[in-house]
């Protein structure tokens, strides 16, 4: 059977007195996609970012290999170098060019020399179709663009599991496409990953299971064909009805 | 048209689709160029003119001219005011580096949240209550008499030196004040992504907010600065012979005051440029702003 690569259990957190996950129970492969579904305001981003300690759980334990995300054999930097995030807006650092936004974190974290680092920035850049930006700043890229840098900033540290955090959702529609594409090539060469999406097509193509969180809660999982085709609760399938009704799948 | 010149793309039935042709050019008009400039031209000469006469043909028009706007006294003032001028401007470099460098080390104290930090922010807190309560007149007071009058051993006795520290520690709490809010308004995304990436919150600060931040502040810091050049003239009354104190004291010997005119038209000189570049700033922040923001 397959390797666990992440482990939650019974995550709970509170924002004040607003109780945004409840108790969450979740576990991720090795080389497993998992998708979270839900509404706004359900949890799932929430849940993506305690998983590399954005948001601090207050409940509960996370595990990655076995070993808590809070242990001290992580150090300070060890999680942010195993694990690696992309946001929707894509947080780009809009000083710094496409190549020192890259490289930031390898030569001041990692402590790496500025030509290792450049050097390893540009094959990635190559890589992902960007060679040519290396001296933009972000604001003179497209927004397709940008959100392909942060994937390559993410990257950059060789993590073993990527969390995707509505990747698509800033993009305008016709610069989809390419982002999900990075996505599919990643799922293919066994990246974990860790994806909170509305793109309820794209999360049936490629999810290996599909969670659909409400009220902070996992309400339902199972492969996407099942989930989209035939969800047993029936605010699953009220919320799919939503998303068909409103033309996402 | 023959058909091999025609574009393959957007054609219907084979028709020949032609885009009309651009609109002709507006012809210059140069009543409309002209007049508008000439109106505000002649309105500005009646009105100005008309002050002018005003003032001049007032009864007490000779004296106000021969007490403030004397030649021979202005040119006479004018060497020593240059000088007295030249050490303001020098006073003005120091300590405008001075506060720029101390304001942003207060707000970055001030901003991390790491709890090992609470006593220094407690004291970054405490300090900007103080001098950002305190008149600087007093505080140049205070500082300029008061220390050198203590004595005390290894320190400089200068009224010049303490009176400039004066004015540093009292600027330096608005400067902190306006790094801060330009670190405020950093979007937490950038310090997500930071945090994501493994980079410490020094290194967040450092490397990803700060240079933010002071892109954020440049059009408010430009007018700390025109102030601050105007402000050094405070330490006059503590005895340093700036533009003002020069022109005090050839006003104090001939009872003219054409002097401080001068010197008021040196400060003009410098301060009018800075306040045009001010502008000038804020405005290319404004329009960076709004296409980032579109």
């Amino acid at each position: 059977m397959s390797v666990t690569r992440i482990q939650l259990k019974e995550v709970t957190k509170y924002f004040g007195d607003n109780l945004v996950l409840d108790q969450v129970d979740l576990s991720v492969a090795m080389h497993e996609v998992v998708c979270l579904i839900g509404a706004s305001g359900s949890g799932k981003s929430t849940l993506l970012r305690c998983i590399n300690r954005l948001v601090k759980a207050d409940y509960g334990e996370i595990q990655l290999d076995g070993v808590s995300i809070t242990d001290e054999r992580f150090g300070k930097v060890g999680l942010h170098k195993r694990i690696g995030i992309v946001f929707q807006s894509y947080n780009l650092f809009p000083h710094l060019t496409v190549l020192d936004n890259l490289t930031l974190a390898p030569r001041r974290v990692h402590k790496k020399a500025r030509k290792v680092a450049e050097a390893e920035a540009l094959a990635q850049l190559e890589r992902f179709g960007m060679g040519g930006f290396a001296k933009s700043y972000p604001e003179q890229l497209s927004g397709g663009q940008q959100q392909r840098v942060a994937f390559v900033r993410a990257l950059m540290n060789k993590p073993d599991v990527l969390l995707l955090d509505e990747v698509t959702a800033a993009l305008d529609p016709e610069l989809v496409g390419e982002v999900l594409g990075i996505i599919k090539e990643l799922k293919a060469q066994g990246m974990t990953m860790v994806i909170v999406t509305h793109e309820m097509g794209f999360a049936r193509d490629v999810a290996d299971r599909v969670c659909f969180l409400e009220s902070g809660r996992i309400l339902e999982e199972g492969d996407p064909q099942t989930m989209f085709s035939a969800p047993r609760d029936e605010r699953t399938q009220a919320f799919l009805q939503r998303i068909v009704e409103a033309g996402r799948l | 048209m023959k058909p091999t010149e025609m574009p393959t793309q957007g054609q219907t039935g084979g028709a020949t689709r032609r885009p009309p042709p651009p609109p002709p050019g507006r012809q210059f008009d140069w009543r409309e160029a002209v007049v508008p400039s000439l109106i505000s031209l002649v309105s500005i000469v009646i009105v100005f003119g008309g002050l002018a006469w005003v003032i001049t043909s007032a009864e007490q028009w000779p004296r106000i001219k021969l007490q403030f706007f004397n030649v021979d006294a202005m040119v006479a003032a004018f060497p020593r005011v240059l000088q007295g001028f030249w050490i303001n401007m020098r006073i003005w470099l120091i300590v405008l580096a001075c506060i720029l460098f101390l304001g942003i080390v207060l707000a970055v104290v001030r901003s991390l949240r790491a709890p090992w930090f609470a006593p220094f922010r407690l004291m970054v807190i405490l300090y900007i209550d103080l001098f950002r309560g305190l008149p600087v007149l007093l505080l140049v007071l205070l500082f300029g008499f008061g220390i050198p009058a203590l004595n005390l051993p290894g320190m400089p006795s200068s009224s010049l030196f303490w009176g400039a520290v004066a004015m540093v520690l009292s600027y330096s709490a608005y400067v902190c004040e306006i790094y801060r809010s330009g670190i405020d308004a950093v979007h937490e995304g950038q310090w997500a992504a930071a945090k994501s990436l493994g980079l410490s919150e020094w290194q967040t600060m450092i490397y990803a907010i700060l240079p933010q931040a002071v892109r954020n502040v440049l059009p408010a810091m430009m007018n700390i600065v025109v102030a601050l050049q105007k402000d050094v003239a405070l330490l006059s009354v503590i005895g340093v012979r700036d533009a003002v104190r020069e022109a005090q004291i050839y006003t104090a010997s001939t009872f003219n005051y054409s002097s401080l005119i001068v010197a008021a038209g040196l400060f003009l000189l410098a301060t009018i440029p800075m306040a045009r570049l001010a502008d000038y700033v804020t405005h290319r922040d404004r329009k960076r702003r709004l296409q980032t923001g579109g």
